[in-house]
């Protein structure tokens, strides 16, 4: 599951999003709410909706192996997480929307934690060193070769040893960062939290330099 | 600047503007992709932006996206 970390950076106001506040989420809201039979009904319809999210995701990924277990567990965990934060629910969306995304997540998080049970997580030098090794086509132009090269350069010489492991293993090896949260014990939005500052880093030494990497004018 | 130059940049510098927190998608998560299925992805980011710059930063909240998008899309169907 998510948890608490500082803002990487400020946005923009939003416009306000519309509450919908209509009939059936107030009823699920309600029931959930409730005591008795109507309650526990709620908590079984709800329980349905979370496993039928949870098989629709685990199919999407192609998993095949201990799907019913897996979208079990991850119904179950969404279940406990909706019921503990319905006091949230702000009727921003439909109830239903609201909850899906509980259990799509938990689904999701189970499978990429799957995928690499078992799985060492690359060492950083490995992919770093990939990285530095790469070479260009005759296709590449000189502007491009001067940006990989700056990356290459502000990575070695203005990051952390942290900070260039997380960037590594995310943008280069493609490891899942929820399951890199969980080998690292720490959370989620920790992790983005410093990759974004990596990457804050990168993009302040190359301004620096008259380097852009969107391709603006220099 | 070759495809996967640009993607290699891409995902080592991530987005150029301001974006959401990891916390901040998940919670409006929900309300983005409805706006987006009805109005579409301008209406969507206005309502909350930084929105997409985090999902195109964030891999594991793009999937999440994708997912909530794919189901509530399959429903409607």
């Amino acid at each position: 599951m998510l948890s608490a970390a500082a803002s990487v950076a400020p946005v923009p106001a939003a416009e306000p999003v519309r509450s919908h506040a209509d009939v059936g989420s107030a009823a699920w809201v309600a029931a959930l709410g409730a005591r008795g039979p109507d309650h526990d009904a709620a908590v079984a319809r709800l329980h349905a909706l979370l496993l039928r999210a949870a098989r629709f995701e685990l199919r999407r990924r192609g998993a095949r192996a201990d799907v019913e277990d897996l979208a079990m567990q991850a119904a179950d965990d969404a279940l406990v997480a909706i019921l503990a934060k319905l006091h949230t629910f702000r009727g921003q969306s439909r109830f239903t929307t609201w909850a899906y995304k509980f259990g799509l997540l938990e689904a999701g998080v189970k499978a990429r934690r799957r995928a690499w049970q078992g799985r060492e997580v690359p060492l950083p030098d490995e992919g770093w060193a990939a990285f530095a090794d790469i070479r260009h086509g005759p296709g590449a132009d000189a502007e491009t070769a001067e940006l990989l090269a700056a990356v290459r350069v502000a990575i070695d010489g203005c990051l952390t040893p942290h900070q260039r492991a997380v960037l590594v293993a995310i943008a280069l090896q493609d490891v899942p960062i929820d399951v890199l949260a969980e080998r690292l014990g720490t959370t989620r939005g920790a992790l983005y939290k410093t990759l974004h500052d990596a990457r804050r880093k990168l993009r302040a030494e190359l301004e620096r330099q008259g380097l852009h990497p969107d391709g603006g004018s220099r | 600047m070759s495809d996967a130059d640009r993607d290699r940049l891409t995902r080592l510098l991530g987005p150029a503007g301001p974006e959401l927190t990891c916390e901040e998608c998940f919670e409006h998560l929900d309300a983005y992709v409805e706006i987006e299925l009805a109005r579409g992805e301008g209406a969507a980011e206005a309502a909350v932006p930084g929105m997409g710059a985090h999902l195109a930063g964030c891999p594991a909240c793009a999937e999440d996206h994708a997912s909530l998008r794919a189901l509530l899309s399959d429903a409607r169907d």
